[in-house]
């Protein structure tokens, strides 16, 4: 993991050539560092820091989406990118709000982002631009809702005890 | 491209067929593999685009046995979100649970004592035999090899017998907590072990004189399925695809954790890359593996097997009867839970199919806000079309035989 | 050659009675028939989660071995199959395609809901497994456990072989002799 003053270092070279305004914030929490970036500078940050870095990551090995509510803006993506010469890891993140949850994708830049991106317009709801084929992947292609969402409900069947069990309606009602 | 959210199913559903390729090809077939058919290892299905025998293209479409475990884990404490996970990847139980142990442990800045961490690693690898045992047993049944089903699950038994001695249950056996095992290791354990890998010391030749030798496997296996080592890195494949294509990537020698940088194995890496590469990869991380399992039990150390920490871990029994404190934290830790402060942390381990990472966002209270587990099998999926573009349909079969996807993982 | 004689009707009356008894058995057609269907199951070759991997060990592995019941033969395709043993958690993509396939098998049918996911659930009570499998398809046997040991799930077969031919295990009432424990309207519970 580069330390803080490395990722200060990486947030500076970001911000020199990609643009000052795409660089949002350094998080170095627990021996790990993350980069917050604006939603839409993330194929421009990922391809910098891919080719012309003089640290380049070139491996993507994650896509993931977090619901932060009630921290505004609520939806997250983050980038896990490990550079393998190096063998260190890096976290790029981006928060988009729930109204206009928009990201350009990186699936030219990472192939390996098709279905993980599938799956976080899937389950959260962010449509990222220029993705070749954005369906569904998990739940069924005509589900609606985004079920991770932390105010999707859970669901399921309410659990039945002896106090309960004449009050709830059973499913043959 | 168009606005998905506005595009109608049926037109959705249109986009899956691929367009015909050139002009004198206009005779593909699109036909639907699965979800229920005996070469698909659980519900994948699988649209393929054939002409002829030739596979010309595969859209997996997954979500079958999607079950959401990452929804449910935001409901529950920490320590019972270690069954959820441990369901997901159903096939190598203990590096799920290790991947968000670890996860967690590093928010919490916790300390896991060295038994405990040698304790983990012997756990860790007799699973990696197990699944490579299950996944020969099942991919020789798909080639025809049938004599493999009986022999790989037969050996498998031994390994989940020790799993029965130390954790009380042949699966998912939440042997793994936060900060350390849930329990020692019983006496018998370690002799029981011992004769476990002199048996498997004994059979791994045994497979390899029925299949290596064995024409029609070679003629299956060898050439099919070769995808460049580029293509792979890009499309994210780690694990045995990746090392038996010829990178040596391997978490446990790269990025060492949990006391691997101390014991001496090699990592088996491939060639060419294809299929009989991967086998061959697999069958020596299972002789690597047994000489980590007999390090380990030669050198275990003594100690605690989980951390002091009785914020974090239930305290000893005896301990209840004469102190107030560990009453009052044991209280605590059964009914709300130890709280985590506010973080995030991503922890990566090596389990059988590549990088498995546990991705957990903490807020303060008991219970995660978000735990995404990072899935090798359906990060590697994505390398299925590639590695069977233009090949026949049997060698197709055999390229998801040798894939080895585990669908709990995929669809989680 | 007694057998030859008898076959012929060239026994005479001690004889006869004699062999008859010896290698006669008269039961009901109904019986055999069951006898027959129950040591003969041919599983639907279907796995869906972790108790899939059980299921395969108790079909191939050397220690549990499901042969000896009659039951080895897997087959994968439903019109040939008649005992459909669904192991593992059933999701809502995948509930019409199981129910697709329960319709195809031809008559007699049975379903075992083995492992704690395919009877009720199990832990996942949310917004992406069915609640227990006999929401859409009726269930013979259930088998608990997560996943159930191989002896579970082969406890769970006899059971089946013993409802086949026609003799169901007894409910826990009448085992325990407990007649009396069943609500009833008039008890002040309000009883649907």
């Amino acid at each position: 993991m580069p330390d803080a003053t490395g990722l200060e270092l990486i947030a500076q070279r970001v911000r020199e050539n990609v643009g000052e305004e795409a660089v949002r914030d350094t998080v170095f929490h627990r021996r790990s560092a993350t980069l917050d970036v604006a939603p839409e500078s993330v194929h421009d940050v990922l391809a910098y820091l891919r080719d012309e870095d003089e640290e380049p990551w070139e491996r993507l090995m994650s896509v993931h989406g977090v619901d932060y509510l009630p921290a505004e803006p609520r939806l997250g993506v983050h980038y896990e990118l490990l550079s393998m010469e190096r063998t260190d890891r890096l976290n790029v993140r981006t928060r988009v709000g729930v109204d206009d949850p928009r990201v350009p994708t990186v699936v030219d830049l990472h192939p390996t982002a098709d279905f993980q991106e599938r799956e976080v317009y899937d389950m959260f709801g962010v449509v990222f631009e220029g993705h070749p084929d954005l369906r569904r992947i998990l739940m069924p292609e005509d589900y609606e809702g985004f079920p991770q969402r932390r105010d999707f409900p859970i669901g399921g069947e309410p659990v039945i005890y002896t106090f309960n069990e004449p009050k709830l309606p059973r499913w043959y009602d | 491209m168009t606005e998905p959210l506005n595009v109608p199913y049926r037109e959705r559903e249109r986009s899956v067929t691929m367009e015909p390729l050139g002009e004198e090809h206009d005779e593909l077939l699109t036909i639907n593999i699965g979800p229920h058919h005996p070469a698909t290892h659980g519900v994948l299905r699988l649209l393929t685009t054939l002409e002829g025998e030739i596979v010309r293209d595969v859209k997996p479409i997954i979500g079958y046995v999607h079950t959401g475990i990452e929804k449910s884990c935001e409901d529950q404490q920490y320590w019972k979100v270690i069954p959820f996970v441990e369901r997901m990847d159903y096939l190598s139980y203990y590096f799920n649970a290790m991947a968000f142990c670890m996860a967690v442990e590093r928010l919490l800045d916790e300390e896991v004592p060295t038994r405990a961490q040698w304790l983990r690693v012997i756990h860790l690898e007799l699973n990696r035999i197990a699944s490579h045992l299950f996944w020969i047993a099942t991919g020789s049944l798909d080639i025809g090899a049938i004599t493999m089903l009986w022999w790989g699950c037969r050996d498998r038994d031994l390994a989940l017998d020790l799993f029965e001695m130390s954790g009380g249950q042949r699966f998912h056996t939440r042997y793994f907590q936060v900060g350390g095992v849930v329990e020692d290791i019983p006496p018998g354990f370690e002799e029981m072990t011992r004769g476990f890998i002199k048996t498997m010391r004994m059979r791994i030749p045994q497979y390899l004189s029925l299949l290596d030798r064995n024409e029609i496997w070679l003629q299956r296996t060898k050439g099919t399925g070769i995808v460049p080592v580029e293509k792979l890195l890009a499309l994210g494949v780690t694990g045995p695809l990746l090392r038996a294509a010829g990178h040596p990537w391997d978490l446990r020698k790269a990025m060492p954790y949990s006391g691997y940088e101390q014991f001496d194995f090699n990592v088996p890496v491939g060639t060419v890359g294809d299929n009989y590469d991967r086998y061959r990869v697999r069958i020596e991380e299972m002789l690597e593996s047994l000489k980590i399992i007999e390090q380990a039990l030669d050198g275990l150390p003594e100690g605690p097997y989980i951390t002091s920490n009785r914020k974090v871990a239930l305290p000893p029994r005896h301990e209840l009867a004469t102190s107030m404190e560990a009453l009052i934290h044991h209280f605590k830790l059964v009914t709300e839970g130890f709280r985590v402060p506010p973080g995030e942390a991503y922890a990566a381990i090596e389990s059988p199919r590549g990088e498995l990472g546990c991705y957990v966002l903490a807020d303060g209270s008991a219970k995660p806000a978000r735990v995404h587990m990072r899935d090798p099998s359906f990060v590697n999926l994505q390398s299925l079309p590639e590695m069977a573009r233009d090949h026949l349909l049997a060698d197709f079969i055999t390229c998801v035989a040798m894939l080895d996807p585990i669908l709990g993982g995929v669809d989680r | 050659m007694k057998a030859q004689q008898l076959l012929r009707g060239e026994l005479e009356d001690a004889d006869l009675e004699r062999e008859v008894e010896q290698r006669l058995l008269f039961t009901k057609f109904e019986e055999a028939q069951n006898w027959a269907r129950k040591n003969a199951l041919f599983p639907l070759g279907f796995g869906l989660a972790c108790c899939a991997i059980e299921m395969i060990t108790v079909i191939g592995s050397p220690r549990n071995d499901l042969s000896r019941f009659g039951a080895e033969v897997i087959r994968f395709s439903p019109r040939q199959a008649d005992l459909l043993i669904l192991s593992g958690r059933v999701s809502i993509k995948m509930a019409p395609i199981i129910r697709r396939l329960y319709e195809q098998m031809l008559e007699p049918k049975w379903v075992i809901a083995m492992g704690a996911c395919s009877s009720t659930a199990g832990m996942f009570n949310n917004y992406a497994v069915v609640q227990g499998a006999d929401k859409f398809l009726p269930v013979d046997v259930y088998v608990p456990g997560c996943p159930p040991r191989p002896e579970a799930l082969i406890y769970g077969i006899m059971k089946l072989q013993d409802e086949i031919s026609g003799d169901p295990a007894m409910g826990w009432r009448e085992r325990y002799r407990a007649e009396g424990t069943e609500e009833r309207p008039d008890d002040g519970v309000d009883v649907a």
